[in-house]
């Protein structure tokens, strides 16, 4: 007699397609998939509790660690929402080179995406190439930060020192060899057919279900919504740019993975024309030594991070820390629709869902 | 400006319908409801199903000390209207209706809160720890949880 008793498996909190501790319990009927578990917390570090003992501008190297994969966007999204709480002008300098700095690290991320979703699906040779490319991008942090993941190089009010010499041929030379590393990867890695069979019309996540569980950033422009921070409320100088929102049809991890390469083409566009329209001048604003809010003053910011939208609410009691800071992880929501997308599934579908969702566990845990 | 039109046009729906119930201030950029538990979720879904409110962006707590203040800020996609709604609640009873049946994204968001803040949310399908270990004691992010060294 054939048994019908359903089978779980466990994948992570230690497997190397979970991106840094995640834990999955597939529920399986044969291959297929019944059900699925998402247990998240394994790098939970308190920081939102951290945050509360710290003052305003110590926070800023923790924010940094939240998306370690672009460090610059979750550091840029603090200090933004803290300028928004106390009133506080970005001399136009800076605004460009945070633009600049927040682009390559949309950039280093989406490749690094690319790379991972290689590596978890068996194909260790295409992901060398998107990493080769993304050390670029960590070579001009180093120049600007000293750092090469966690940069902390905003400051409340600016950044923290002016763009380095060198740092100008390095960004020019990475952006007139993008085209080419992007036809690399077509040829490579978009056109194999196995790479689209394991891709192409799995783990679909339909616009209405996209919207109700609340995901946001490329996973939600794959699924056909035209749903983009920059564009709808754009925070800093991004209406001067002149971009356009990549799409998906079908919302499947195949869209997912084709949003996020148009993405990578568009930022190259910003950074360009922020290159052209830099102006000299001040790289930071003056401010207090002692950074202190309104008492009662609250603030809720968002920006379009690599993984999606980030905010921080932030409240004040006054005083030079903040009395409560809430951060809305973009990678721990996106998470929970991954039984959605999953469920009908075969196993390694999993795989290909858990990398297309793009999660960082530092991010989604806090 | 069609975008503030819209806006009054909630808030007199809103006066309207729920009189008494609900406290508005015009701030920028965030219009504030506040009101009560027992009325949050007729408010909710009035917002969700008149409105066209269909994206719970963001779900939190905060402990004030003599009362917990849970805060949404609920937007329209791709339209991009928003609205924050806060429901003050006494920290000895520490419980209210849960919106998972409106918006899904509350699952977790409702999970995280009851998590790290205590507050429990009826009628969620399965309001357990999510960010913390199940054997772990208290609720962090509230103000009397004593840190160890």
């Amino acid at each position: 007699m054939i048994s019908s008793e359903h089978m779980t498996i466990n994948i992570g909190p230690q497997h190397p397609s979970t991106h840094g501790g995640l834990h999955v319990e597939a529920v399986l009927d044969g291959e297929k998939i019944i059900d699925t578990i998402v247990h998240v917390g394994y790098v939970h570090r308190g920081m939102e509790k951290i945050a509360e003992s710290k003052t305003y501008a110590q926070f800023i190297p923790y924010s940094s660690r939240f998306d370690y994969l672009a460090s610059n966007l979750p550091n840029l999204g603090y200090v933004q929402a803290v300028e928004k709480l106390m009133g506080i002008k970005v001399p136009e300098r800076a605004e460009y080179i945070r633009v600049i700095l927040a682009e390559l690290s949309r950039i280093a991320s989406h490749q690094l995406f690319i790379g991972s979703l290689c590596i978890d699906l068996g194909a260790t040779t295409a992901m060398m190439y998107c990493f080769r490319d993304r050390e670029r991008i960590m070579d001009m942090f180093e120049m600007t930060s000293g750092q090469r993941l966690i940069t902390a190089y905003m400051r409340i009010g600016g950044v923290a020192e002016d763009l380095p010499e060198e740092f100008y041929p390095a960004v020019r030379s990475f952006l007139k060899d993008l085209p080419a590393m992007l036809k690399e990867y077509d040829g490579l890695i978009f056109g194999n057919e196995i790479l689209q069979a394991r891709l192409k019309g799995v783990g679909k996540l339909s616009a209405e279900d996209a919207i109700a569980y609340g995901v946001s950033g490329s996973n939600l422009r794959a699924s056909g919504v035209n749903y983009d921070i920059r564009k709808i409320e754009p925070y800093g100088i991004y209406d001067r740019f002149d971009f356009e929102v990549p799409l998906g049809q079908n919302g499947d991890c195949w869209d997912r993975l084709m949003v996020r390469v148009e993405e990578i083409v568009q930022s190259a566009r910003i950074i360009e024309q922020a290159l052209e329209a830099m102006p000299e001048g001040e790289i930071k604003a003056k401010v207090p030594r002692v950074l202190k809010a309104e008492k009662g003053a609250e603030v809720y910011h968002r920006i379009e991070s690599s993984k999606g939208e980030l905010g921080y609410y932030i409240v004040s009691d006054g005083t030079d820390k903040p009395y409560r800071m809430h951060v809305r992880a973009p990678s721990f929501i996106n998470l929970a629709v991954l039984p959605i997308i999953s469920k009908g599934g075969l196993l390694q579908d999993i795989i290909a869902n858990i990398a297309t969702l793009d999660p960082v566990l530092g991010e989604s845990d806090r | 400006m069609s975008e503030i039109n819209y806006l009054a046009e909630i808030l007199k729906d809103l006066n309207q319908h729920m009189e008494g119930q609900i406290q508005i201030s015009e701030n920028q950029p965030y219009t504030c409801i506040k009101t009560d538990e027992k009325n949050l979720i007729k408010l909710l879904k009035r917002l969700k199903q008149k409105h066209g409110f269909n994206y719970l962006a963001n779900l939190t707590a905060v402990d004030y000390q003599d009362h917990f203040e849970v805060v949404y800020h609920i937007h329209s996609v791709p339209d991009n209207r928003k609205i924050m709604v806060k429901c003050s609640i006494s920290r000895e009873k520490a419980q209210l209706p849960s919106a998972v049946s409106l918006w899904p994204a509350a699952d977790w968001q409702e999970r995280e809160i009851y998590d790290l803040m205590g507050i429990k949310f009826t009628g969620h399908p399965n309001l357990v720890r999510i960010l913390l270990p199940e054997d772990f004691t208290g609720h962090p992010l509230r103000k009397d949880y004593q840190i160890k060294g």
